[in-house]
């Protein structure tokens, strides 16, 4: 067997090693040397791990169970610090390993301003997993961060060590953010947003010392301005380590010089990643390293293969920063340019053009289409006969949308579809054909999508096309496709940056239609009349009809009326009232409901505010059996008439629907209290059950009897009525003021867990501010809807706006 | 037939909601948008026959308040996987007046 050696374990050698076996296994024996303690993990993953969104452990993209199957001799935390051409081995400290073939992979070093002070402890790169543990461990909660470097690294240590709740300043030496890749236009977009969300930047900021005693403390510019540092990251660049290979005397200019085929100029010897100039260019993102590693993999087996670097996107991987930039946006003799703005929104696009093609793309705020102006960029398309259009995108090209599935059903299995992976559809089909049905199962054992995730989706659509309709797709995570939050982020945002209105959530989280949509509109709606019950005022065009029009829309567009009747008991007047209604205005059924109440079915849209009048003339108000809010109580007769009621589950009754009638909630919801452990009330499958037991009341919620049939969860006991009465009334308030849109109690209570809603409910100053901001919302909300519409003024409102049948019979 | 009567001021209509006219066509529901356009489409969605004036409206489209059919009142076309069109009737706005095409008090011809 031929022996190789590979100098350095980062994300190319991984790549090479995985290429080099796969293709022909026992060809090569491999000794493995790394400067670092372990072996490889998924540098591109370290923001994440800084930001505590995830551990090493999940990072790690080759374990030793791997090395181990490839029969890989693994020097772990040993620095190679001799390489012997004449007699091809390499030395590190602990002794020798000689090789047929040697791979230099030793990547680059962070760059480090020789600045006064940049030596002080408390100044780190950020490059490796110990970089990132040092600023972890640093404790930067509560402390203040300078980030030397607005570009992508820096952008990401800053974001991250925000997230652990440091005070962040980015000090960047040019005009604007990430000059390499964004326009002056797109930085600045992107500084507001990273402002947003509380991380200073420091523009045109030339760092002139690090100051502190013993320790860095703060960072002094040339300006004179001092921003104060408990701890201080270097991220300005990178440069190749190409130490091993000049003492080698290998040729070296910014990089170890590889041709195509990745060979030094010792023909035993190549290169790998960043750590080579390859026609006068280094680099530094991972996609075209991945190339090197399959053209290396290829010479190694003896093949003929040549490295061609194509253009790389890039994004940004700070969540809620949308961008996207790949190929070249300088300005130039025969460059023109399609710019598209929207500063309401925070969307900026710019396509760069030369003899009508593209060959620059900036993106801000909206990075959907990115891939297909980079496709059109990366195949020189001729796009002048969709120039008008081009920067709307692929949907209007054509005029009609381009089915997505259509397209990636059209791509040769060769295409690649991740990216950072370099895995091509072919491979995920295989994959999928060989019995991985879930994307974590296409994840695992062919990484696609594993690294940036852009392409999670691209990944999906081949396995639908694989297994058809055996695929589900997962939920996306966004609310719906207006925006990419997920109702969680959404009510967070709401709160944190005081949205009060539909429009100021919609611009300032950069919703992407205008005016929202069916699903989004009513969450909303909920969303700020739940956060802001005084100062929001309700939107009515972005209810669902019943709760517009307060009465349940039936199949051939007549409505349902029920009257409230509080806890199930009524009186002859009220039927009598109830009956006359129903005869006046042609009724054609009166029902029982199942939660005790009378409906009137199929009155006509224009006879509605007359039959409240009606009916509010009697005393009867809306029972709400419309809404996504309170609906009814249920009761049995209890103490007061039941030889086995203990309490007076009926009164109890009564007083919980009065407290609790005309509150919104993110769903329906329904109660019901039993005067026994007989339960005629039917308390176990409600929303909120109360047993009356001899001892006192059991509460038990997130019961469920509708499209899921589950029994209630015991909250809490009590031998007070007026307890329990607080229980219920701060439960309730806690799921108006977490759950999702449209999700019933069992299901939010599922998401967070019973035990934490037990822990806030038995915390009594918890419980009693619930019920205090319950009973500020209301305040506003407990009244009769069917008064409030049934005036002299709103009634015309309701009835047709003009009829034409007259003026035609004329 | 040319020609448009005003059926009414484009105040009583509100944003993002729709009126209802009775014609001898059927009932025509006259929708005005966040930024005070209008549309005329049949009140009534192809699907099941819901009315589309009770949906909700959302730029220049309207969710049928039924099943959540979704269509763009430019062309009265169903969107999404769904099939089928609603018809669409010319309404203008002119000096604070909706005015609606005048074919709805002609009767149908017959087919």
């Amino acid at each position: 067997m031929k022996k190789l050696v590979v100098i350095g374990a980062g994300m190319a050698s991984g790549r090479l090693l995985e290429q080099l076996f796969e293709a022909a296994p026992g060809e090569w024996h491999v000794t493995l040397f790394n400067a670092e303690p372990r072996g490889n993990y998924n540098r591109l993953m370290l923001s994440p791990v800084l930001s505590g969104e995830k551990t090493y452990e999940q990072i790690v993209t080759h374990d030793a169970d791997w090395y181990a199957a490839h029969g890989v001799d693994c020097r772990f935390g040993e620095p190679v610090v001799r390489i012997d051409r004449a007699n091809r081995a390499v030395y590190s400290n602990s002794g020798g390993a000689p090789y047929d073939a040697l791979v230099i992979a030793t990547g680059s070093a962070p760059f480090i301003i020789p600045v006064p002070g940049s030596d002080l402890p408390g100044v780190v790169t950020y490059r490796d997993l110990e970089d990132t543990n040092a600023m972890i461990e640093a404790g930067i909660s509560g402390k203040d961060a300078v980030v030397i470097g607005g570009g992508l690294l820096g952008l990401e240590a800053a974001a991250g060590m925000a997230a652990r709740g440091a005070s962040v300043t980015v000090v960047h030496l040019m005009g604007h953010l990430m000059e390499r890749q964004l326009d002056p236009a797109a930085g600045y977009l992107l500084q507001r947003d990273l402002e947003r969300r509380g991380i200073k930047v420091h523009c045109k900021g030339a760092t002139k010392a690090i100051l502190g005693h013993g320790r860095a403390e703060a960072v002094l510019l040339e300006d004179g301005t001092v921003h104060p540092a408990d701890l201080v990251c270097m991220a300005v660049g990178i440069r190749p380590e190409v130490r091993l290979a000049n003492d080698a005397h290998l040729e070296v200019e910014r990089g170890i010089v590889v041709d195509d085929a990745l060979r030094t100029s010792d023909p035993h010897i190549f290169a790998l990643g960043e750590c080579v100039e390859h026609r006068g260019q280094v680099f530094g993102l991972v996609a075209p390293l991945y190339d090197q590693a399959k053209v290396l993999a290829r010479t190694l087996l003896g093949e003929e293969a040549a490295f061609r670097p194509v253009q790389t996107a890039t994004k940004l991987k700070v969540t809620g920063c949308d961008l996207y930039s790949a190929g070249d946006f300088a300005e130039g003799e025969g460059r023109e340019d399609i710019v598209f703005r929207d500063p309401g929104r925070g969307i900026y696009k710019r396509l760069v053009l030369e003899n009508d093609r593209i060959i620059g793309v900036v993106m801000y705020g909206d990075t959907a289409d990115g891939n297909w102006f980079y496709g059109l960029m990366k195949d020189e398309t001729d796009i002048s006969e969709m120039r008008d259009t081009l920067i709307f995108g692929p949907a209007f090209q054509g005029g009609t949308a381009l089915d997505p599935m259509a397209a990636v059903a059209a791509l040769p299995p060769e295409a690649e579809i991740c990216g950072c992976n370099g895995v091509c559809k072919g491979t995920i089909v295989a994959a999928v054909q060989g019995g991985a049905h879930t994307l974590d199962a296409v994840r695992a054992c062919t990484k696609a999508s594993g690294s940036c995730g852009t392409c999670t989706g691209l990944v999906e659509q081949v396995m639908k096309l694989t297994l058809g309709d055996g695929f589900v797709a997962p939920a996306p995570a966004g609310m719906c496709k207006c925006t990419d939050h997920s109702h969680e982020d959404v009510r967070r945002l709401i709160k944190s940056m005081g949205l009060k209105s539909i429009p100021a959530v919609m611009q300032e989280l950069g919703w992407k239609t205008v005016g929202g949509c069916h699903s989004c509109r009513p969450a909303l709606n909920y969303y700020l009349l739940a956060e802001y019950p005084l100062d929001y005022r309700d939107d009515r065009q972005s209810r669902f009809v019943n709760e517009r029009n307060h009465a349940n829309i039936q199949k051939d567009g007549t409505y349902s009326v029920v009257p409230r009747m509080w806890g199930g008991v009524t009186t002859p007047q009220e039927l009598r009232a109830i009956a006359d209604a129903a005869e006046k205005y042609a009724v054609p059924m009166v029902k029982v409901t199942g939660g005790q109440r009378i409906d009137l079915l199929g009155v006509k849209k224009e006879d509605l505010p007359h039959i409240w009048a009606d009916l509010n003339a009697a005393g009867l108000v809306s029972g709400h059996a419309y809404s996504k809010g309170l609906r009814t109580v249920k009761t049995c007769v209890g103490s007061e008439f039941c030889r086995f009621g203990t309490q007076d589950s009926t009164g109890l009754g009564i007083r919980l629907e009065k407290l609790l009638w005309g509150s919104w909630t993110p769903h329906k919801v329904k109660l019901g209290v039993s005067g026994c452990p007989r339960n005629c009330a039917e308390a176990t499958c409600k929303d909120v059950g109360v047993i009356c037991v001899d001892s006192g009341y059991q509460i038990s919620v997130a019961g469920a009897a509708g499209m899921e049939v589950k029994e209630t969860e015991p909250l809490a006991s009590t031998p007070c009525e007026d307890e329990a009465v607080e229980i219920i009334t701060a439960f309730i308030q806690l799921y108006r003021e977490h759950a999702r849109y449209l999700d019933r109690p069992y299901k939010w209570v599922a998401k967070v867990g019973l035990d934490w809603v037990k822990a806030q409910i038995a915390d009594l100053p918890t419980r009693r501010a619930l019920v205090e901001r319950f009973e500020i919302s209301q305040s506003v909300y407990r009244r009769d809807p069917w008064a409030e519409h049934s005036t002299t003024t709103e009634t015309p409102r309701w009835a047709p706006l003009a009829d034409l049948t007259l003026e035609a019979a004329e | 037939m040319t020609g448009f009567i005003d059926i009414g001021a484009l105040e009583d209509i509100p944003r993002q909601g729709a009126r209802v006219i009775r014609t001898v066509q059927g009932c025509v529901a006259v929708f005005r948008t966040l930024d005070d356009r209008v549309f005329a489409l049949d009140d009534r969605c192809p699907h099941k026959g819901g009315p589309l004036s009770e949906g909700i409206v959302h730029g220049d489209r309207v969710t049928c308040p039924l099943h959540n059919w979704v269509f763009d009142m430019n062309s009265g076309a169903a969107q999404g996987a769904d099939e089928g069109a609603v018809r669409t009737w010319p309404v203008r706005v002119e000096q604070g007046r909706v005015l609606i095409s005048a074919e709805l008090v002609s009767r149908p011809r017959a087919a």
